[in-house]
């Protein structure tokens, strides 16, 4: 069972708030800007994921989308 | 793949327009949530104010009308008198509900009109760069109170949720926050417990949510939720201030 | 049958018969007899008064009402239409139709309640922010109400536009044997813009906004050739022994009544002169004024104000003959004596002398 967390890079506007919800301390503030110069999130560890969606609940621009892969797949 | 969390169909694709880090995102999500699962889209008529909520027309995926600045409530009313079947909200900031539109906003609770106000507190005008609300706490640096709010010659801030536990009408009035998962969901909660009411025709309701402006507080996305947490929360009366009370209510 | 009928309650029937559903008001004298009379016969018609808590809350639940296409309407008094100018020009940008009657009432300031016409710059040249109009209708009589009212839904259903219909404090007090003949309205599309819930269509939004300024300059364009359609379009008038006149009053609503009494008595002196009537003060009757100005040695302008549509007489008169001015404020209005000696001493007084 593997939680995924997909990041909507364009609509990332790099404001933190999922780094310091997530209470796994797993996503960060990546390196690449994207188009409008943002440098959107990126996840750290995905296997330490625990699908709990803070980060989606707490992103203002909807730019993350939290998966469970069930078990198989 | 099970889905835990993705946008609902309740909002557009367009991308806000929002600061970094601005929680009306947040406030728009829930919105967009519940008019997809309370099945509202196509029966949902929206009121945007003007301020930096002025463009949510593009969001939300139902109708949507554009109102003058502090006008939404009455633009709301008069809709909602035309179109009884149909769901009204109005979104505003604090300058449109609680300075320009506070009369409207409080003639509309005192009718009881059957639409719901959401009213997004972050204190300070942010649209136009900052300036001070009639929300903004004494103390609080502006670009118009540039050395603190002063109660002495600009007064204390106006509680607008506190206020309307008073009036007959408006027969839920809640103070929810948006800046920790938990206290979203929350205000999701609220947010649902409004809907529900104008639904069941019960009168007016009105939730006033706290709501973070990094750009204007000069404090980094997530310094302003601490901000909010710690300046703004011990102010205004919180929770579930007013509900209606016949046993009837619906809290579905 | 003709009934007897308040200028002020007339109106208010019409409007239920032209279909409005929806009044939202605020009490002001000399006006207060059209909520007044909406509160009582609106629920019956299976319709909606509201009162609301001012003239700015009441125009923009006018708004809220029309951008979800339901015929609408509100009825105030000169104060009251000053506070409802912001909202015109909004209602104007958002393209929504309503209907406005402004019962005018002297002013400035808290004024008086007798007639004036002191509100005509307001109506004619927008009291709100930006390029803005709305066709303003003038009745002059109980009965002319009942039948622009009715029409005045039409009107701004067709062009997506307000509509004022304008009277003063006496057209709107008085009363008059009136009948409401079954009225044929014009042939109007479906309001598919309005905001009235996207079901089982795309979402619509009524706005009145445009974030850049080539947006702005291309709305501002398309809105300059609606109004230049209804400048075209919408001229009325009505004319009182202009036929082989050689001198014209202009004058509207209860001065041009007055007006009608001050012609006949000059004819008995064999001075033939007649009155050209607006009946839209905007768009104001050009083309029907320029058509009579070829055999007209001179005009006068006979209003309750400063004297505010005789700029208009005068730019469309242009020079080609002198333009006079009667005129009495603060609630006064003039005996046609006056008239007749403020016709001689301005007109006459020039051509004997």
């Amino acid at each position: 069972m593997k939680n995924v967390v997909k990041i909507n890079v364009e609509r990332c506007k790099s404001c933190g708030l999922c780094v310091h919800t997530c209470p796994k301390k797993i996503l960060k503030i990546g390196d690449k800007p994207n188009s409008k110069g943002f440098y959107a999130v990126e996840m750290t560890d995905q296997s330490l994921c625990i699908g709990c969606a803070f980060c989606g609940l707490i992103c203002p621009d909807l730019a993350l989308e939290i998966y469970r892969e069930e078990k198989g797949e | 793949m099970k889905t835990i969390f993705t946008k609902t169909s309740g909002l557009t694709e367009r991308p806000f327009h929002y600061c970094p880090g601005c929680t009306h995102g947040i406030i728009h999500r829930l919105i967009g949530e519940l008019l997809e699962e309370m099945n509202l889209i196509e029966k949902a008529i929206g009121v945007a104010p003007v301020g930096c909520a002025g463009f949510c027309e593009n969001y939300f995926s139902c109708d949507m009308i554009g109102a003058a600045h502090g006008r939404a409530v009455a633009v709301a009313t008069g809709a909602k008198r035309a179109r009884p079947d149909r769901f009204v909200f109005t979104y505003q900031g604090d300058g449109d509900g609680a300075s320009i539109g506070l009369a409207e906003t409080v003639s509309a609770a005192a009718r009881g009109e059957k639409i719901s106000s959401i009213f997004v507190n972050n204190a300070i005008y942010g649209m136009t760069g900052g300036q001070m609300a009639p929300t903004s706490l004494v103390g609080q640096r502006t670009s118009t109170s540039p050395y603190g709010r002063d109660a002495v010659t600009m007064g204390f801030p106006l509680d607008l949720p506190k206020i309307l536990t008073q009036v007959e009408g408006a027969v839920y009035v809640a103070s929810v926050s948006v800046e920790s998962p938990q206290a979203i969901k929350e205000t999701k909660k609220a947010l649902r417990k409004a809907f529900q009411i104008q639904l069941d025709g019960l009168g007016y309701s009105f939730v006033s949510i706290l709501s973070t402006c990094p750009t204007n507080w000069g404090v980094d996305p997530v310094e302003a939720l601490d901000w909010l947490t710690t300046k703004m929360k011990p102010y205004f009366a919180l929770g579930e201030l007013k509900t209606p009370a016949l046993e009837g209510g619906s809290n579905s | 049958m003709a009934m007897l009928m308040k200028g002020n309650e007339a109106i208010a029937e019409a409007a239920i018969q032209a279909g409005c559903r929806l009044f939202y008001g605020y009490p002001i004298t000399p006006s207060t007899e059209i909520p007044e009379y909406m509160s009582k016969k609106m629920k019956s018609s299976g319709g909606t008064y509201l009162q609301a808590e001012s003239e700015v809350a009441a125009i923009n639940m006018v708004y809220g009402a029309g951008a979800v296409g339901e015929r609408v309407m509100t009825g105030t008094s000169s104060p009251g239409f000053s506070l409802m100018q912001e909202g015109l020009s909004y209602l104007f940008a958002a393209e929504i139709p309503c209907v406005i009657v402004d019962v005018m009432r002297s002013g400035p300031g808290l004024g008086g309640l007798g007639p004036t016409q002191a509100d005509y710059f307001q109506l004619t040249k927008g009291g709100g922010h930006g390029d803005y109009h709305g066709i303003v209708l003038a009745p002059a009589s109980v009965q002319e109400m009942v039948d622009l009212t009715k029409e005045a839904f039409d009107i701004a259903d067709y062009y997506r536009n307000l509509v004022i219909v304008a009277v003063d404090g006496i057209l709107g007090q008085m009363m008059e044997p009136v009948e409401f003949p079954p009225y044929q309205g014009r042939k109007l599309s479906p309001k598919t813009w309005a905001a009235s819930g996207a079901e089982g269509r795309p979402k619509n939004n009524v706005i009145s906004y445009y974030l850049t300024p080539d947006l702005g300059e291309s709305e501002n364009l398309r809105w300059g050739q609606k109004i230049s359609l209804m400048k075209e379009s919408e001229q009325r008038f009505s004319e009182y022994l202009m036929d082989d006149a050689e001198f014209a009053f202009v004058a509207f609503g209860t001065s041009a009544r007055i007006t009608e009494t001050a012609v006949d008595m000059l004819r008995e002196e064999g001075i033939k002169v007649g009155l050209f009537r607006p009946v839209t003060l905007w768009p104001f009757p050009e083309k029907g004024l320029s058509a009579r100005l070829p055999q007209i040695k001179g005009l006068m302008s006979v209003e309750l104000s400063s004297g505010q549509m005789v700029e208009d007489v005068k730019l469309i008169v242009n020079g080609q003959a002198p333009v006079g001015l009667c005129k009495r404020q603060g609630g006064m209005t003039p005996e046609p004596e006056e008239v007749v000696d403020a016709f001689k001493k301005q007109l006459l007084g020039r051509g004997q002398g």
